[in-house]
Protein backbone atom coordinates (compact mmCIF):
# COMPACT_ATOMS: atom_id res chain seq x y z
CA UNK A 1 0.00 0.00 0.00
CA UNK A 2 2.91 2.29 0.89
CA UNK A 3 4.45 1.83 -2.56
CA UNK A 4 1.15 2.65 -4.26
CA UNK A 5 0.58 5.81 -2.25
CA UNK A 6 4.16 6.90 -2.99
CA UNK A 7 3.55 6.29 -6.69
CA UNK A 8 0.25 8.14 -6.62
CA UNK A 9 1.58 11.22 -4.82
CA UNK A 10 3.04 12.94 -7.91
CA UNK A 11 -0.11 11.99 -9.84
CA UNK A 12 -2.29 13.76 -7.30
CA UNK A 13 -0.03 16.84 -7.41
CA UNK A 14 -0.70 17.27 -11.14
CA UNK A 15 -3.56 19.76 -11.44
CA UNK A 16 -4.60 18.60 -14.92
CA UNK A 17 -4.87 15.02 -13.69
CA UNK A 18 -6.98 16.20 -10.79
CA UNK A 19 -9.24 18.14 -13.13
CA UNK A 20 -9.48 15.14 -15.49
CA UNK A 21 -10.20 12.85 -12.53
CA UNK A 22 -12.90 15.26 -11.39
CA UNK A 23 -14.56 15.23 -14.81
CA UNK A 24 -14.41 11.43 -15.03
CA UNK A 25 -15.64 11.00 -11.46
CA UNK A 26 -18.49 13.43 -12.11
CA UNK A 27 -19.44 11.46 -15.21
CA UNK A 28 -19.37 8.17 -13.29
CA UNK A 29 -21.55 9.61 -10.51
CA UNK A 30 -23.98 11.00 -13.11
CA UNK A 31 -24.15 7.65 -14.89
CA UNK A 32 -24.69 5.77 -11.63
CA UNK A 33 -27.40 8.12 -10.38
CA UNK A 34 -28.95 8.76 -13.80
CA UNK A 35 -32.31 7.37 -12.70
CA UNK A 36 -32.41 9.78 -9.74
CA UNK A 37 -30.78 12.86 -11.29
CA UNK A 38 -32.57 12.91 -14.68
CA UNK A 39 -35.76 14.99 -14.42
CA UNK A 40 -37.74 12.83 -16.89
CA UNK A 41 -37.89 9.29 -18.25
CA UNK A 42 -35.42 9.36 -21.20
CA UNK A 43 -37.67 7.30 -23.48
CA UNK A 44 -41.02 8.82 -22.54
CA UNK A 45 -42.64 10.44 -25.60
CA UNK A 46 -44.86 13.53 -25.36
CA UNK A 47 -45.71 14.64 -28.87
CA UNK A 48 -47.29 17.84 -27.55
CA UNK A 49 -43.83 18.88 -26.27
CA UNK A 50 -41.96 17.97 -29.49
CA UNK A 51 -39.00 20.17 -30.52
CA UNK A 52 -39.39 22.62 -27.60
CA UNK A 53 -36.45 25.01 -27.17
CA UNK A 54 -34.50 24.96 -23.88
CA UNK A 55 -36.62 26.34 -21.02
CA UNK A 56 -37.00 26.01 -17.26
CA UNK A 57 -39.08 22.85 -17.75
CA UNK A 58 -36.63 21.31 -20.22
CA UNK A 59 -33.14 22.79 -19.68
CA UNK A 60 -31.72 21.18 -22.87
CA UNK A 61 -35.02 21.35 -24.82
CA UNK A 62 -36.89 18.36 -26.26
CA UNK A 63 -36.48 16.18 -29.35
CA UNK A 64 -38.90 15.34 -32.16
CA UNK A 65 -40.83 12.94 -29.92
CA UNK A 66 -41.02 15.41 -27.05
CA UNK A 67 -38.39 13.49 -25.05
CA UNK A 68 -36.30 15.54 -22.61
CA UNK A 69 -32.82 16.06 -24.10
CA UNK A 70 -31.23 16.64 -20.66
CA UNK A 71 -32.56 13.32 -19.32
CA UNK A 72 -31.43 11.53 -22.47
CA UNK A 73 -27.99 13.15 -22.24
CA UNK A 74 -27.65 12.09 -18.58
CA UNK A 75 -28.73 8.52 -19.39
CA UNK A 76 -26.42 8.58 -22.42
CA UNK A 77 -23.47 8.71 -20.01
CA UNK A 78 -24.41 5.21 -18.84
CA UNK A 79 -24.15 3.83 -22.35
CA UNK A 80 -20.95 5.74 -23.15
CA UNK A 81 -19.16 4.70 -19.96
CA UNK A 82 -20.67 1.20 -20.02
CA UNK A 83 -19.57 0.45 -23.58
CA UNK A 84 -16.19 2.15 -23.19
CA UNK A 85 -15.52 0.52 -19.81
CA UNK A 86 -16.53 -3.00 -20.83
CA UNK A 87 -14.79 -2.87 -24.21
CA UNK A 88 -11.52 -1.53 -22.78
CA UNK A 89 -11.66 -4.01 -19.88
CA UNK A 90 -11.99 -6.80 -22.44
CA UNK A 91 -9.25 -5.35 -24.66
CA UNK A 92 -7.01 -4.82 -21.60
CA UNK A 93 -7.44 -8.41 -20.42
CA UNK A 94 -7.10 -10.10 -23.81
CA UNK A 95 -4.31 -7.81 -25.04
CA UNK A 96 -2.31 -8.04 -21.80
CA UNK A 97 -2.59 -11.84 -21.79
CA UNK A 98 -1.37 -11.98 -25.39
CA UNK A 99 1.46 -9.58 -24.57
CA UNK A 100 2.43 -11.67 -21.52
CA UNK A 101 2.44 -14.89 -23.54
CA UNK A 102 4.35 -13.36 -26.46
CA UNK A 103 6.87 -11.52 -24.28
CA UNK A 104 7.46 -14.33 -21.76
CA UNK A 105 7.41 -17.39 -24.01
CA UNK A 106 9.08 -15.75 -27.03
CA UNK A 107 9.89 -17.99 -29.99
CA UNK A 108 7.09 -18.91 -32.42
CA UNK A 109 4.10 -17.94 -30.20
CA UNK A 110 5.56 -14.42 -29.96
CA UNK A 111 6.13 -14.33 -33.72
CA UNK A 112 2.63 -15.61 -34.48
CA UNK A 113 0.96 -13.13 -32.07
CA UNK A 114 3.11 -10.31 -33.49
CA UNK A 115 2.13 -11.07 -37.10
CA UNK A 116 -1.59 -11.26 -36.25
CA UNK A 117 -1.33 -7.96 -34.40
CA UNK A 118 0.42 -6.42 -37.43
CA UNK A 119 -2.62 -7.35 -39.51
CA UNK A 120 -4.95 -5.60 -37.05
CA UNK A 121 -2.74 -2.51 -37.06
CA UNK A 122 -3.01 -2.37 -40.86
CA UNK A 123 -6.66 -1.35 -40.66
CA UNK A 124 -7.56 2.25 -39.82
CA UNK A 125 -9.22 2.02 -36.37
CA UNK A 126 -12.69 3.25 -37.30
CA UNK A 127 -12.73 1.20 -40.51
CA UNK A 128 -11.97 -1.95 -38.49
CA UNK A 129 -14.69 -1.08 -35.97
CA UNK A 130 -17.18 -0.47 -38.82
CA UNK A 131 -16.18 -3.75 -40.48
CA UNK A 132 -16.62 -5.78 -37.28
CA UNK A 133 -19.91 -4.06 -36.45
CA UNK A 134 -21.09 -4.76 -39.99
CA UNK A 135 -20.20 -8.41 -39.50
CA UNK A 136 -21.80 -8.77 -36.06
CA UNK A 137 -24.80 -6.53 -36.82
CA UNK A 138 -25.78 -3.25 -35.15
CA UNK A 139 -26.23 -3.16 -31.37
CA UNK A 140 -24.72 -2.11 -28.06
CA UNK A 141 -22.92 -5.38 -27.21
CA UNK A 142 -21.58 -5.82 -30.72
CA UNK A 143 -20.23 -2.25 -30.71
CA UNK A 144 -18.46 -3.01 -27.40
CA UNK A 145 -17.02 -6.22 -28.87
CA UNK A 146 -15.88 -4.37 -32.02
CA UNK A 147 -14.07 -1.74 -29.92
CA UNK A 148 -12.46 -4.48 -27.79
CA UNK A 149 -11.14 -6.25 -30.91
CA UNK A 150 -9.79 -2.95 -32.23
CA UNK A 151 -7.93 -2.10 -29.00
CA UNK A 152 -6.69 -5.53 -27.82
CA UNK A 153 -3.66 -5.47 -30.19
CA UNK A 154 -2.59 -2.12 -28.73
CA UNK A 155 -2.53 -3.51 -25.18
CA UNK A 156 -0.69 -6.58 -26.42
CA UNK A 157 2.02 -4.43 -27.97
CA UNK A 158 2.26 -2.12 -24.94
CA UNK A 159 2.62 -5.14 -22.60
CA UNK A 160 5.08 -7.19 -24.65
CA UNK A 161 8.13 -4.90 -24.50
CA UNK A 162 8.17 -4.38 -20.71
CA UNK A 163 7.51 -8.13 -20.20
CA UNK A 164 10.64 -8.98 -22.21
CA UNK A 165 12.66 -6.47 -20.16
CA UNK A 166 11.22 -7.72 -16.87
CA UNK A 167 11.80 -11.42 -17.71
CA UNK A 168 15.57 -10.85 -17.76
CA UNK A 169 15.69 -9.09 -14.37
CA UNK A 170 17.32 -10.65 -11.32
CA UNK A 171 14.16 -10.92 -9.22
CA UNK A 172 12.46 -13.00 -11.93
CA UNK A 173 15.52 -15.20 -12.44
CA UNK A 174 15.69 -15.63 -8.64
CA UNK A 175 12.00 -16.58 -8.44
CA UNK A 176 12.49 -19.15 -11.19
CA UNK A 177 15.63 -20.45 -9.43
CA UNK A 178 13.63 -20.90 -6.22
CA UNK A 179 11.25 -23.13 -8.13
CA UNK A 180 8.34 -20.77 -8.73
CA UNK A 181 6.01 -21.97 -11.48
CA UNK A 182 5.46 -20.06 -14.74
CA UNK A 183 1.98 -18.93 -13.68
CA UNK A 184 3.30 -17.51 -10.40
CA UNK A 185 6.28 -15.82 -12.06
CA UNK A 186 4.15 -14.21 -14.76
CA UNK A 187 1.27 -13.01 -12.60
CA UNK A 188 3.13 -12.34 -9.32
CA UNK A 189 6.54 -11.11 -10.43
CA UNK A 190 6.12 -9.72 -13.96
CA UNK A 191 2.55 -8.41 -14.36
CA UNK A 192 2.60 -5.96 -11.41
CA UNK A 193 5.79 -4.41 -12.78
CA UNK A 194 4.44 -3.84 -16.29
CA UNK A 195 1.06 -2.39 -15.24
CA UNK A 196 1.99 1.33 -15.35
CA UNK A 197 2.12 1.77 -19.15
CA UNK A 198 -0.99 -0.42 -19.48
CA UNK A 199 -2.94 1.79 -17.06
CA UNK A 200 -1.92 4.89 -19.02
CA UNK A 201 -2.93 3.17 -22.25
CA UNK A 202 -6.28 2.18 -20.73
CA UNK A 203 -7.06 5.74 -19.74
CA UNK A 204 -6.27 7.12 -23.22
CA UNK A 205 -8.10 4.20 -24.88
CA UNK A 206 -11.22 4.89 -22.81
CA UNK A 207 -11.35 8.34 -24.41
CA UNK A 208 -11.09 6.87 -27.91
CA UNK A 209 -13.57 4.10 -27.06
CA UNK A 210 -16.18 6.74 -26.17
CA UNK A 211 -15.47 8.45 -29.51
CA UNK A 212 -15.74 5.20 -31.47
CA UNK A 213 -18.96 4.12 -29.73
CA UNK A 214 -20.44 7.55 -30.50
CA UNK A 215 -19.23 7.33 -34.11
CA UNK A 216 -20.68 3.83 -34.60
CA UNK A 217 -24.00 4.89 -33.03
CA UNK A 218 -24.02 8.05 -35.14
CA UNK A 219 -23.53 5.93 -38.26
CA UNK A 220 -26.36 3.63 -37.16
CA UNK A 221 -24.08 0.69 -36.32
CA UNK A 222 -23.96 1.03 -32.53
CA UNK A 223 -26.71 1.64 -30.01
CA UNK A 224 -30.15 1.50 -31.60
CA UNK A 225 -33.08 3.85 -30.90
CA UNK A 226 -34.85 4.48 -28.57
CA UNK A 227 -31.81 3.94 -26.27
CA UNK A 228 -30.29 7.34 -25.55
CA UNK A 229 -26.71 6.98 -26.82
CA UNK A 230 -25.01 10.33 -27.48
CA UNK A 231 -24.11 9.24 -31.02
CA UNK A 232 -27.68 8.13 -31.76
CA UNK A 233 -29.01 11.41 -30.37
CA UNK A 234 -26.67 13.36 -32.69
CA UNK A 235 -27.82 11.26 -35.62
CA UNK A 236 -31.46 12.03 -34.78
CA UNK A 237 -30.62 15.72 -34.45
CA UNK A 238 -29.16 15.97 -37.97
CA UNK A 239 -32.53 16.47 -39.64
CA UNK A 240 -33.45 19.23 -37.21
CA UNK A 241 -30.13 21.06 -37.20
CA UNK A 242 -31.59 24.45 -38.15
CA UNK A 243 -34.94 24.18 -36.37
CA UNK A 244 -33.83 22.40 -33.17
CA UNK A 245 -30.01 22.75 -32.86
CA UNK A 246 -30.15 21.86 -29.12
CA UNK A 247 -30.76 18.25 -30.17
CA UNK A 248 -27.23 18.25 -31.63
CA UNK A 249 -25.40 20.68 -29.36
CA UNK A 250 -25.85 19.06 -25.91
CA UNK A 251 -25.05 15.39 -26.67
CA UNK A 252 -21.95 16.56 -28.56
CA UNK A 253 -20.83 18.67 -25.61
CA UNK A 254 -21.33 15.65 -23.34
CA UNK A 255 -19.10 13.49 -25.57
CA UNK A 256 -16.48 16.20 -25.64
CA UNK A 257 -16.41 16.66 -21.85
CA UNK A 258 -16.21 12.91 -21.20
CA UNK A 259 -13.43 12.40 -23.75
CA UNK A 260 -11.59 15.49 -22.50
CA UNK A 261 -11.69 14.13 -18.94
CA UNK A 262 -10.14 10.80 -19.96
CA UNK A 263 -7.59 12.56 -22.20
CA UNK A 264 -6.49 14.84 -19.35
CA UNK A 265 -6.27 11.88 -17.00
CA UNK A 266 -4.31 9.79 -19.50
CA UNK A 267 -1.98 12.64 -20.39
CA UNK A 268 -1.31 13.46 -16.76
CA UNK A 269 -0.76 9.82 -15.81
CA UNK A 270 1.65 9.42 -18.73
CA UNK A 271 3.55 12.53 -17.63
CA UNK A 272 3.76 11.33 -14.05
CA UNK A 273 4.40 7.62 -14.56
CA UNK A 274 6.98 8.20 -17.30
CA UNK A 275 9.32 10.90 -15.97
CA UNK A 276 11.13 11.10 -19.34
CA UNK A 277 7.97 12.52 -20.89
CA UNK A 278 7.24 15.00 -18.11
CA UNK A 279 6.35 18.42 -19.46
CA UNK A 280 6.35 17.34 -23.09
CA UNK B 1 18.76 3.42 -49.31
CA UNK B 2 17.98 1.15 -52.30
CA UNK B 3 18.37 -1.98 -50.16
CA UNK B 4 16.29 -0.46 -47.35
CA UNK B 5 13.52 0.48 -49.79
CA UNK B 6 13.46 -3.05 -51.23
CA UNK B 7 13.46 -4.82 -47.85
CA UNK B 8 10.81 -2.45 -46.46
CA UNK B 9 8.61 -2.87 -49.54
CA UNK B 10 8.89 -6.67 -49.35
CA UNK B 11 8.08 -6.62 -45.63
CA UNK B 12 4.51 -5.53 -46.31
CA UNK B 13 3.79 -8.67 -48.34
CA UNK B 14 3.15 -11.03 -45.36
CA UNK B 15 0.99 -8.36 -43.69
CA UNK B 16 -0.89 -7.79 -46.93
CA UNK B 17 -1.51 -11.55 -47.09
CA UNK B 18 -2.80 -11.45 -43.49
CA UNK B 19 -5.03 -8.47 -44.26
CA UNK B 20 -6.48 -10.22 -47.31
CA UNK B 21 -7.13 -13.31 -45.18
CA UNK B 22 -8.84 -11.22 -42.48
CA UNK B 23 -11.04 -9.44 -45.03
CA UNK B 24 -11.83 -12.76 -46.71
CA UNK B 25 -12.86 -14.29 -43.39
CA UNK B 26 -14.85 -11.18 -42.45
CA UNK B 27 -17.95 -12.13 -44.39
CA UNK B 28 -17.48 -15.82 -43.73
CA UNK B 29 -17.54 -15.35 -39.95
CA UNK B 30 -20.99 -13.78 -40.06
CA UNK B 31 -23.35 -15.93 -37.95
CA UNK B 32 -24.97 -18.30 -40.42
CA UNK B 33 -23.72 -17.51 -43.91
CA UNK B 34 -23.95 -14.43 -46.07
CA UNK B 35 -26.68 -16.19 -48.01
CA UNK B 36 -28.73 -16.88 -44.86
CA UNK B 37 -28.39 -13.20 -43.96
CA UNK B 38 -29.45 -12.09 -47.42
CA UNK B 39 -32.43 -14.33 -47.83
CA UNK B 40 -33.43 -13.44 -44.30
CA UNK B 41 -33.79 -9.83 -45.39
CA UNK B 42 -35.22 -10.49 -48.83
CA UNK B 43 -38.29 -12.44 -47.70
CA UNK B 44 -39.53 -15.42 -49.76
CA UNK B 45 -36.90 -17.70 -51.30
CA UNK B 46 -36.53 -21.18 -52.70
CA UNK B 47 -33.77 -23.78 -52.23
CA UNK B 48 -32.82 -23.09 -55.83
CA UNK B 49 -32.34 -19.39 -55.05
CA UNK B 50 -30.24 -20.33 -52.04
CA UNK B 51 -28.02 -22.64 -54.14
CA UNK B 52 -27.70 -19.95 -56.84
CA UNK B 53 -26.67 -17.37 -54.25
CA UNK B 54 -24.14 -19.78 -52.73
CA UNK B 55 -22.69 -20.34 -56.19
CA UNK B 56 -22.67 -16.57 -56.80
CA UNK B 57 -20.62 -16.01 -53.64
CA UNK B 58 -18.49 -19.07 -54.39
CA UNK B 59 -19.61 -20.64 -51.10
CA UNK B 60 -20.33 -23.99 -52.77
CA UNK B 61 -16.67 -25.07 -52.62
CA UNK B 62 -14.31 -25.71 -49.63
CA UNK B 63 -13.08 -22.58 -47.87
CA UNK B 64 -9.42 -22.86 -48.92
CA UNK B 65 -10.50 -23.15 -52.56
CA UNK B 66 -12.68 -20.06 -52.03
CA UNK B 67 -9.67 -18.11 -50.73
CA UNK B 68 -7.35 -19.20 -53.54
CA UNK B 69 -9.97 -18.19 -56.11
CA UNK B 70 -10.58 -14.86 -54.40
CA UNK B 71 -6.86 -14.11 -54.00
CA UNK B 72 -6.32 -14.99 -57.67
CA UNK B 73 -9.00 -12.45 -58.60
CA UNK B 74 -7.32 -9.86 -56.38
CA UNK B 75 -3.95 -10.38 -58.04
CA UNK B 76 -5.63 -9.63 -61.37
CA UNK B 77 -6.96 -6.37 -59.86
CA UNK B 78 -10.49 -7.73 -59.59
CA UNK B 79 -12.15 -6.84 -56.26
CA UNK B 80 -15.39 -8.62 -57.21
CA UNK B 81 -18.78 -7.42 -58.38
CA UNK B 82 -21.34 -5.45 -56.41
CA UNK B 83 -24.28 -7.61 -55.42
CA UNK B 84 -26.62 -4.61 -55.59
CA UNK B 85 -25.45 -2.64 -58.63
CA UNK B 86 -23.78 -5.34 -60.74
CA UNK B 87 -20.80 -2.99 -61.22
CA UNK B 88 -17.19 -4.05 -60.62
CA UNK B 89 -16.19 -2.98 -57.08
CA UNK B 90 -12.93 -1.48 -58.35
CA UNK B 91 -14.92 0.73 -60.73
CA UNK B 92 -17.19 1.89 -57.90
CA UNK B 93 -14.12 2.77 -55.81
CA UNK B 94 -12.29 4.49 -58.70
CA UNK B 95 -15.25 6.75 -59.44
CA UNK B 96 -15.26 7.99 -55.82
CA UNK B 97 -11.56 8.01 -55.07
CA UNK B 98 -10.89 11.65 -56.07
CA UNK B 99 -13.28 12.90 -53.35
CA UNK B 100 -11.64 10.82 -50.61
CA UNK B 101 -8.07 11.63 -51.70
CA UNK B 102 -8.86 15.35 -51.86
CA UNK B 103 -10.52 15.27 -48.43
CA UNK B 104 -7.63 13.35 -46.87
CA UNK B 105 -4.99 15.64 -48.39
CA UNK B 106 -7.02 18.75 -47.50
CA UNK B 107 -7.31 17.60 -43.87
CA UNK B 108 -3.58 16.82 -43.76
CA UNK B 109 -2.84 20.31 -45.12
CA UNK B 110 -5.07 21.93 -42.47
CA UNK B 111 -3.39 19.82 -39.77
CA UNK B 112 0.12 20.80 -40.88
CA UNK B 113 -0.75 24.48 -41.38
CA UNK B 114 -2.26 24.76 -37.89
CA UNK B 115 -0.42 22.12 -35.84
CA UNK B 116 3.23 22.77 -36.73
CA UNK B 117 3.27 26.58 -36.18
CA UNK B 118 1.36 26.17 -32.89
CA UNK B 119 3.85 23.50 -31.79
CA UNK B 120 6.77 25.81 -32.56
CA UNK B 121 5.08 28.68 -30.74
CA UNK B 122 4.34 26.50 -27.71
CA UNK B 123 7.87 25.10 -27.51
CA UNK B 124 9.38 28.57 -27.86
CA UNK B 125 7.42 29.71 -24.81
CA UNK B 126 7.72 26.57 -22.70
CA UNK B 127 5.82 26.63 -19.40
CA UNK B 128 4.29 30.08 -20.04
CA UNK B 129 0.55 30.75 -19.99
CA UNK B 130 0.50 30.60 -23.81
CA UNK B 131 2.18 27.17 -23.73
CA UNK B 132 -0.38 25.83 -21.25
CA UNK B 133 -3.29 27.28 -23.25
CA UNK B 134 -2.02 25.70 -26.48
CA UNK B 135 -1.40 22.32 -24.79
CA UNK B 136 -4.79 22.15 -23.10
CA UNK B 137 -6.38 23.45 -26.33
CA UNK B 138 -4.77 20.61 -28.27
CA UNK B 139 -6.14 18.03 -25.80
CA UNK B 140 -9.53 19.68 -26.16
CA UNK B 141 -9.32 19.44 -29.97
CA UNK B 142 -8.50 15.74 -29.63
CA UNK B 143 -11.70 15.32 -27.64
CA UNK B 144 -14.10 16.71 -30.24
CA UNK B 145 -15.85 14.01 -32.28
CA UNK B 146 -15.31 14.64 -36.00
CA UNK B 147 -19.00 14.30 -36.80
CA UNK B 148 -20.05 16.72 -34.08
CA UNK B 149 -17.49 19.31 -35.09
CA UNK B 150 -18.66 18.87 -38.69
CA UNK B 151 -22.28 19.33 -37.61
CA UNK B 152 -21.43 22.46 -35.62
CA UNK B 153 -19.44 23.89 -38.56
CA UNK B 154 -22.44 23.31 -40.84
CA UNK B 155 -24.72 24.98 -38.27
CA UNK B 156 -22.40 28.00 -37.92
CA UNK B 157 -21.89 28.30 -41.68
CA UNK B 158 -25.61 28.06 -42.37
CA UNK B 159 -26.41 30.70 -39.73
CA UNK B 160 -23.70 33.20 -40.57
CA UNK B 161 -22.65 32.50 -44.16
CA UNK B 162 -25.89 31.09 -45.56
CA UNK B 163 -23.84 28.02 -46.57
CA UNK B 164 -25.19 24.49 -46.91
CA UNK B 165 -23.54 21.20 -47.88
CA UNK B 166 -23.72 20.87 -51.67
CA UNK B 167 -26.11 18.39 -53.19
CA UNK B 168 -23.97 17.63 -56.25
CA UNK B 169 -20.24 17.19 -55.95
CA UNK B 170 -18.06 19.24 -58.33
CA UNK B 171 -14.51 18.02 -59.02
CA UNK B 172 -11.42 20.11 -58.30
CA UNK B 173 -10.46 20.35 -61.96
CA UNK B 174 -14.05 20.87 -63.09
CA UNK B 175 -14.62 24.04 -61.08
CA UNK B 176 -11.82 24.73 -58.57
CA UNK B 177 -13.64 27.59 -56.84
CA UNK B 178 -16.86 25.69 -56.25
CA UNK B 179 -14.90 22.59 -55.27
CA UNK B 180 -12.85 24.47 -52.65
CA UNK B 181 -16.00 26.09 -51.26
CA UNK B 182 -17.34 22.56 -50.83
CA UNK B 183 -14.23 20.91 -49.39
CA UNK B 184 -12.90 23.55 -46.98
CA UNK B 185 -15.24 22.84 -44.05
CA UNK B 186 -14.95 19.03 -44.32
CA UNK B 187 -11.14 19.36 -44.41
CA UNK B 188 -11.17 21.59 -41.33
CA UNK B 189 -13.49 19.20 -39.45
CA UNK B 190 -11.38 16.17 -40.30
CA UNK B 191 -8.01 17.88 -39.83
CA UNK B 192 -8.56 19.44 -36.39
CA UNK B 193 -7.70 16.39 -34.28
CA UNK B 194 -4.64 15.65 -36.43
CA UNK B 195 -3.54 19.29 -36.03
CA UNK B 196 -3.60 18.71 -32.27
CA UNK B 197 -1.42 15.60 -32.65
CA UNK B 198 1.04 17.51 -34.88
CA UNK B 199 1.15 20.38 -32.43
CA UNK B 200 2.01 18.07 -29.53
CA UNK B 201 4.61 16.19 -31.55
CA UNK B 202 6.27 19.35 -32.92
CA UNK B 203 6.43 20.84 -29.43
CA UNK B 204 7.93 17.79 -27.72
CA UNK B 205 10.34 17.10 -30.57
CA UNK B 206 11.53 20.71 -30.72
CA UNK B 207 12.06 20.80 -26.93
CA UNK B 208 14.04 17.56 -27.18
CA UNK B 209 16.28 18.95 -29.94
CA UNK B 210 16.74 22.26 -28.10
CA UNK B 211 18.44 20.32 -25.27
CA UNK B 212 21.06 18.82 -27.59
CA UNK B 213 24.73 19.78 -27.41
CA UNK B 214 24.88 21.26 -30.91
CA UNK B 215 22.16 23.74 -29.99
CA UNK B 216 24.16 24.76 -26.92
CA UNK B 217 27.15 25.23 -29.22
CA UNK B 218 25.10 27.39 -31.61
CA UNK B 219 23.94 29.52 -28.68
CA UNK B 220 27.43 29.84 -27.23
CA UNK B 221 28.66 31.09 -30.62
CA UNK B 222 26.35 34.03 -29.99
CA UNK B 223 23.65 33.08 -32.49
CA UNK B 224 20.28 34.76 -31.87
CA UNK B 225 17.51 32.51 -30.51
CA UNK B 226 15.50 32.91 -33.74
CA UNK B 227 18.51 31.71 -35.75
CA UNK B 228 19.02 28.75 -33.38
CA UNK B 229 15.40 27.63 -33.74
CA UNK B 230 14.89 28.22 -37.45
CA UNK B 231 18.41 27.50 -38.67
CA UNK B 232 19.40 24.53 -36.50
CA UNK B 233 16.63 23.01 -34.37
CA UNK B 234 13.53 23.02 -36.53
CA UNK B 235 14.75 20.85 -39.41
CA UNK B 236 15.80 18.00 -37.13
CA UNK B 237 12.78 18.32 -34.88
CA UNK B 238 10.39 17.87 -37.80
CA UNK B 239 11.79 14.43 -38.74
CA UNK B 240 9.69 12.48 -36.18
CA UNK B 241 6.65 14.33 -37.55
CA UNK B 242 6.97 12.28 -40.74
CA UNK B 243 6.28 9.04 -38.83
CA UNK B 244 3.39 10.61 -36.93
CA UNK B 245 1.95 11.85 -40.23
CA UNK B 246 2.01 8.25 -41.51
CA UNK B 247 0.06 6.99 -38.50
CA UNK B 248 -2.40 9.86 -38.81
CA UNK B 249 -3.23 8.86 -42.40
CA UNK B 250 -4.98 5.88 -40.78
CA UNK B 251 -7.03 8.22 -38.59
CA UNK B 252 -7.93 10.34 -41.61
CA UNK B 253 -8.92 7.31 -43.72
CA UNK B 254 -11.22 6.18 -40.90
CA UNK B 255 -12.47 9.72 -40.38
CA UNK B 256 -13.51 10.12 -44.01
CA UNK B 257 -16.36 7.67 -43.36
CA UNK B 258 -18.07 10.01 -40.90
CA UNK B 259 -16.97 13.25 -42.55
CA UNK B 260 -18.27 12.21 -45.97
CA UNK B 261 -21.50 11.06 -44.34
CA UNK B 262 -22.07 14.40 -42.53
CA UNK B 263 -21.20 16.54 -45.56
CA UNK B 264 -22.89 14.13 -48.03
CA UNK B 265 -19.69 13.82 -50.08
CA UNK B 266 -19.72 10.94 -52.57
CA UNK B 267 -16.41 9.33 -51.55
CA UNK B 268 -15.14 5.85 -50.73
CA UNK B 269 -16.02 6.33 -47.02
CA UNK B 270 -19.71 6.73 -47.82
CA UNK B 271 -19.46 3.78 -50.18
CA UNK B 272 -18.33 1.62 -47.23
CA UNK B 273 -21.40 2.68 -45.24
CA UNK B 274 -23.73 2.25 -48.17
CA UNK B 275 -22.39 -1.26 -48.72
CA UNK B 276 -22.73 -2.12 -45.01
CA UNK B 277 -26.38 -1.06 -44.90
CA UNK B 278 -27.17 -2.68 -48.25
CA UNK B 279 -25.44 -5.88 -47.08
CA UNK B 280 -23.45 -5.68 -50.31
CA UNK B 281 -20.64 -7.86 -48.98
CA UNK B 282 -18.37 -7.84 -52.05
CA UNK B 283 -18.32 -4.02 -51.84
CA UNK B 284 -17.73 -4.14 -48.04
CA UNK B 285 -14.79 -6.52 -48.59
CA UNK B 286 -13.42 -4.57 -51.55
CA UNK B 287 -13.58 -1.12 -49.97
CA UNK B 288 -12.12 -2.23 -46.64
CA UNK B 289 -9.30 -4.08 -48.36
CA UNK B 290 -8.66 -1.08 -50.60
CA UNK B 291 -8.56 1.40 -47.70
CA UNK B 292 -6.24 -0.85 -45.68
CA UNK B 293 -3.92 -1.31 -48.67
CA UNK B 294 -3.90 2.47 -49.10
CA UNK B 295 -2.98 2.85 -45.41
CA UNK B 296 -0.16 0.30 -45.71
CA UNK B 297 1.10 2.00 -48.86
CA UNK B 298 1.10 5.41 -47.17
CA UNK B 299 3.07 3.93 -44.25
CA UNK B 300 5.57 2.48 -46.72
CA UNK B 301 5.98 5.87 -48.44
CA UNK B 302 6.38 7.56 -45.04
CA UNK B 303 9.10 5.06 -44.00
CA UNK B 304 10.93 5.62 -47.28
CA UNK B 305 10.77 9.41 -46.88
CA UNK B 306 12.02 8.99 -43.31
CA UNK B 307 14.95 6.88 -44.50
CA UNK B 308 15.72 9.49 -47.15
CA UNK B 309 15.77 12.45 -44.75
CA UNK B 310 17.48 10.55 -41.93
CA UNK B 311 20.48 8.62 -43.32
CA UNK B 312 20.97 6.77 -40.01
CA UNK B 313 17.98 4.55 -40.90
CA UNK B 314 19.01 1.41 -42.77
CA UNK B 315 18.64 -2.36 -42.76
CA UNK B 316 21.63 -4.63 -42.11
Amino acid sequence: MGEWSAALRPVLRNRLVLFGTGLVAGMVVLATLAGVVAPYDPTEMKMADALKAPSAAHLFGTDRFGRDVLSRTIHGSRIALGVAGSSIALAFTAGTLLGLVGGYVGSWPDLAIGRVMDVFFSFPTLILAVAISAMLGPGLNNAALAIAVVYAPLFSRVARGPVIAERAKDHVVAALGLGAGTFRVVFRHILPNVLAPLIVQASVSLAFAILIEASLSYLGLGTQPPDPSWGTMLNEGRTYLETAPWMSIFPGLAIMIAVFGFNLLGDGLRDTLDPQLRGR
Amino acid sequence: MGRYALVRALSILPTLFGVSLAVFLLIRLIPGTVVDQLIGTEGAYSEETKRALEAFFGLDVPIHVQYVRWAGQLLRGDLGTSWRTGLPVIQMIASRLDVTVELTLGAMLVALAVGVPLGILSAGRENTVLDHVVRVGSLFSLSIPVFWQATMLILAASLWLDWAPAVDFVGLFQDPRKNLAMMTLPSVALGTAVAAVFMRMTRSSLLEVMRQDYIRTARSKGLAERGVVWGHALKNSLIPLITVAGVQVGYLLGGVVVTEEVFTLPGVGRLVLWAVFQRDYPVVQGTILFISALFMLSNLVVDLIYAYVDPRIHYG
